[in-house]
């Protein structure tokens, strides 16, 4: 990832993204009835910027991001888990040409784009990245270090596809021209 | 010999988004060492004219030029962005955008940084500047803890580091108080004097602009430029509020006394104004004419506050402390003083956003025992930007989501939000996406928000900040219409002429204090207060008293309500 | 404005480690938590976690300061820890290969090996914990952006981090502005609305909190653009520090505390230190 064409205005999205992630982190986890897993509103929101920037901003922010706000709350951080979050925002941003989301148009077929790249993008950096790197690095059990990773998959996927498409949703429609509109007695 | 830096030739343009050319066959020379105001209404073009100057065009907004644009010599479709910054310095409209450095120090040596200086150089030429505009105090300190004028210092002499034969600063007195906005343009001024810089100011606050000599006005409607006149010669062909900009308040009240303008040779500030006993006549015949309309009658009081502050935390200087007043119902009040001196946090109070070291009761109730969400049936609150409040794709969903989420009937809530976008005039919109609105309309769909859950008080940050003036006409007018119709307003507003045309109430606040509760025009007769408060007095003040009329605070309590009828007859 | 004692972040002091430049910190730091990545040698790991509390007190930071933090990390770990162990009670014995039976208790037979094991996690959790707090409480926001551009890192991603200290305090006031004003509206955000209604509550908030920012960050590349910024291929820094002899004394340090790990690998023949064959 070493950047050289990144642009003004991409170096401006990864600091104030990153600036977001971090609040979101701290403040839009919402516990769930199920013991230790929280709904975490922050990963749409990271899939919402790689979708609009592409893969080498998402790949940034959610590394940046996820390291500020792991060393801001707990003073540690988790290489491994920071690794996963970029590559989900890395998968994710790639997708960012076929969506094309500054055209206004987020149809059927943009839903379904994004949700597959989105699964796949979460399959990769819950089961095999971040699993991977615990292993590596603390040398946990395997079967923990998996069982965490499918259920953390499982919980942002769902996440993202409710919350993130109608993220993506909403911003392709503030592109809405103004042609098409009239005004009514 | 004069030197022309910058030339417009025939020059149009258009934005690869928008259907029409913004700009139309635009010719224009600027000289060396001139200051110059370009005015002009929302959409006029005048901010396009400072992007080609700056180079923003064509090189960020893109679109098709024709004609040409030279800027020192150097022609702005063959120039890249960082060689025209070496020319044209900016200061924008945003300090929050513009204000990038984590301390003031860095972001004033945020350009050398970016020119790799050695690091003494830059410390050098920081200390210069820093000192040059009396900031030297403020080196360490983050934005958060800055006022906004201060923030604007600080731009100021993060773009003179370049020294740059051109200052562009483009609305540089949307976010000011009064007072910091005069500071402002005084310093402007110096600098200008000192550097012999090219100062363009792209503003429609026109009078405020002018307390400092000008060379040239331009005023731009439509893409096109209508007039280019000296201040004087431009005041005395009454074009400006055929074209969108207010006219300076001692003109208008000249006017309205019937004195001819045409007579006056210099018009371009009370002080220049001859002394001449038959104008001093004509205003003290016409202020005798006009019959003030009686105070209105006391009603029950609405909201008491008693012993009303917040702390934010143990570094705050000036917390807000011991506010004691009481609302009345029907009241509109405007809440004024310099920034940072707790208006904002006294709203919150109110709302309950923040905790009260105090007493607020409503019609008699503590507030204590009710929840933000329980005190949004009594009093609404709208935020400055309206951007930050609005959550949903559509008008009429953002209307209804208070109704929803109080579990209306679906057909009761579209009958009420029908009858308040009716009221706000959204209606023949209510299908619209709101990212389709203007501004003065978003805004407007943030009070008709509020407005749907039918409040008892509404309280609105800072309704017209950066809005020219049929914007800021269209706002004010609605909400003298909304309180008309019997609902208490409390504003927070820097702006003095709106305070006493609109507010029957002022609360002024400096340094967390409560200063002075009472009539708007009897708050700017005292001089104490005015300092204090960081408030200015308007011309219609200074007009009187130059022209020693009897009593110059019924001279203008005279204007305004002659105002008032005319835009009520 | 809200819980900020809840956050960490540079509270300005005068003892040793104030002087030391943000470079050397930040080197420092990285250096000790990687080798505390590689290594599981309980020798090694019992020894940076004494140095890391002897640099605690000398740099005079209060209890008070960070006694939420440490709590909260603790608590995570414990948990951790009772997950390692339900999922794989036999590990210990699988990396030591040697049972020595504690408890009797089926699957949850509990070896010394296995608590051996966890003690090691444990350190190596926490071990570099006070380190990195340290680097955080005693390191101006300033610099941090310079000396991460020093180590390597490219300038713009290096001034993006800058932008986003710049910029947290911003953003998460306007988080609470507008979560007031949403509140206002009505929506529900406490404990006792529903899962559903809290998610689409907390969407009212992150919506517009997006948006504007979106447009805020056309409105700063714009004023970033106009004095130059990406213009060249490298950029000086109005705050660096220049280094002194205490600096490169600890980044040697530094460096000799990864040979160490180096060499115990080759002592252990791998990552574990083994006191059980």
């Amino acid at each position: 990832m070493k950047n050289t064409g990144l642009s003004v205005k991409n170096v401006v999205a990864i600091g104030i993204g990153s600036a977001i992630y971090v609040i979101l982190a701290r403040f839009t986890s919402i516990p769930t009835p199920i013991p230790n897993t929280n709904i975490e509103l922050v990963f749409p929101f990271l899939a919402l910027f790689a979708a609009i920037y592409g893969a080498k901003v998402g790949f940034i922010v959610g590394f940046i991001g996820h390291a500020l706000s792991d060393f801001i709350m707990y003073g540690q951080t988790w290489w491994s888990w920071v690794l996963a979050t970029a590559i989900l925002g890395w998968i994710i941003g790639l997708a960012a040409k076929q969506l094309d989301l500054k055209n206004g148009i987020f149809g059927l077929k943009q839903t379904i784009i994004f949700n597959i790249v989105q699964i796949i993008a979460n399959i990769i950096a819950w089961v095999v990245v971040a699993p991977i790197g615990d292993i590596i690095i603390y040398s946990e059990p395997a079967n923990k270090v998996f069982v965490q990773g499918i259920s953390a998959t499982l919980s942002n996927g769902l996440t993202i596809m409710i919350v993130g498409t109608l993220l993506l949703k909403a911003y392709a429609d503030t592109k809405i021209k103004k042609g098409s509109l009239r005004k009514e007695d | 010999m004069t030197n022309t830096i910058i030339e417009f030739k025939d020059f149009s343009f258009q934005y690869d988004s928008q259907a029409e050319p913004t700009l139309k066959h635009l010719n224009l020379a600027i000289n060396q060492g001139e200051m110059l105001l370009i005015a002009g209404p929302s959409g006029s073009g005048k901010s396009t004219i400072g992007h080609c100057i700056n180079g923003l065009i064509p090189n960020i907004d893109t679109g098709n030029i024709t004609g040409e644009c030279i800027i020192n010599g150097k022609n702005i479709q063959e120039t890249n962005l960082f060689d025209l910054s070496f020319i044209t310095s900016t200061i924008l409209q945003d300090t929050d955008s513009q204000f990038i450095g984590l301390t003031v120090g860095e972001d004033i040596a945020f350009a050398l940084e970016n020119d790799c200086q050695p690091q003494n150089r830059m410390k050098q030429i920081v200390h210069r500047w820093a000192d040059e505009l009396g900031i030297e105090h403020l080196l360490k300190q983050a934005p958060q803890n800055l006022s906004g004028g201060q923030k604007q210092i600080v731009a100021l002499a993060g773009v003179m580091v370049d020294e740059s034969p051109i200052l562009l600063f483009d609305e540089p007195l949307a976010n000011l108080d009064p007072a910091s906005g005069m500071k402002t343009m005084a310093l402007i001024n110096r600098i200008q004097k000192e550097l012999n810089a090219t100062v363009i100011i792209i503003e429609h606050r026109l009078e405020e602009v002018m307390s400092q000599p000008l060379d040239r006005v331009i005023l731009v409607n439509d893409g096109k430029i209508v007039a280019d006149k000296t201040p004087n010669d431009l005041l005395h062909n009454n074009l400006l509020e055929k074209n969108g900009v207010r006219n300076p308040l001692y003109l208008s009240a000249l006017k309205k006394a019937q004195i001819d303008l045409n007579q006056i040779p210099d018009l371009t500030s009370v002080n220049a104004l001859p002394d001449d006993r038959e104008i001093a006549r004509k205003l003290q015949n016409w202020q005798d004419k006009i019959t003030i309309t009686g105070e209105k009658e006391e009603t029950h009081s609405l909201l008491e506050l008693k012993g009303v502050g917040h702390r934010y935390n143990k570094l705050q200087v000036h917390p807000l402390h011991d506010v004691t007043t009481t609302i009345n119902q029907g009241d509109f009040i405007s809440i004024v003083g310099q920034n940072g001196a707790g208006k904002t946090t006294l709203c919150r109070i109110i709302c309950g956003f923040i905790s009260n070291e105090g007493l607020i009761s409503f019609n008699g109730d503590d507030l204590k025992q009710y929840s933000i969400k329980e005190r949004s049936d009594k009093i609404g609150y709208v935020m400055q930007d309206p951007n930050q409040m609005i959550s949903q794709k559509m008008i009429f969903d953002e209307v209804a989501l208070g109704l929803r989420l109080r579990g209306y009937e679906e057909n009761e809530i579209q009958t009420k939000v029908y009858e308040t976008l009716k009221i706000c005039g959204l209606y023949p919109y209510r299908h619209w996406p709101i990212s389709a609105l203007s501004f003065g309309q978003k805004k407007r769909v943030t009070i008709a928000a509020i407005l749907v859950l039918d409040p008892e008080l509404l309280i609105l940050d800072e309704p017209t900040a950066g809005q020219d003036w049929q914007t800021y006409t269209e706002i004010m007018n609605f909400l003298k219409q909304l309180n008309q119709q019997g609902k208490t307003i409390m504003i927070i507003t820097h702006d003095m002429h709106l305070m006493m045309e609109y507010t029957n109430r002022s609360l002024a606040f400096a340094e967390g204090t409560l200063i002075a509760d009472t009539d708007p025009i009897k708050l700017l007769t005292e001089k104490a207060l005015i300092k204090k408060a960081a408030l200015k007095r308007t011309s219609l003040y200074e007009l009187a008293v130059k022209y020693r009329l009897k009593e110059p605070n019924t001279f203008v309590r005279a204007y305004i309500d002659a105002e008032r009828d005319e835009k009520h007859a | 404005m809200h819980d900020e004692s809840q956050i960490l972040g540079y509270q300005p002091g005068n003892s040793f480690i104030y002087q030391l430049n943000a470079t050397t910190k930040l080197v420092f730091m990285l250096l000790v938590s990687i080798a505390c990545m590689i290594t599981y040698d309980t020798r090694f790991l019992i020894a940076i976690c004494v140095l890391s509390i002897f640099l605690f007190k000398e740099a005079k930071i209060k209890w008070s300061q960070i006694s939420f933090i440490v709590k909260l990390i603790v608590a995570f770990m414990i948990l951790n820890l009772i997950f390692v162990f339900i999922f794989q009670p036999s590990y210990g014995e699988s990396i030591y290969y040697s049972k020595s039976i504690l408890i009797h208790a089926g699957y949850f037979t509990l070896t010394l090996q296995e608590v051996f094991y966890l003690f090691n996690l444990f350190l190596k959790y926490v071990c570099s914990i006070p380190i990195v707090l340290l680097f955080l409480l005693t390191t101006n926001p300033s610099q941090f952006a310079a000396s991460l551009n020093k180590i390597g890192i490219s300038y713009k991603i290096s001034y993006a981090v800058s932008l986003a200290l710049r910029y947290i305090p911003d953003i998460q006031n306007s988080y609470w502005d507008i979560s007031a004003a949403q509140q206002a509206r009505g929506i529900e955000l406490s404990k006792k609305a529903s899962l559903g209604k809290r998610i689409k509550g907390t969407l009212n908030i992150i919506m517009p909190l997006i948006f504007s920012s979106l447009e805020r960050i056309d409105a700063i590349s714009t004023a970033m653009q106009l004095r130059r910024f990406g213009s060249k291929k490298k950029r000086t820094w109005y705050v660096t520090q220049s280094f002194k002899k205490e600096d490169y004394l600890v980044m040697i340090a530094a460096v000799i505390l990864v040979l160490i790990v180096i060499v115990l690998w080759q002592l252990n023949h791998g990552r574990f230190y083994n006191p059980f064959i």
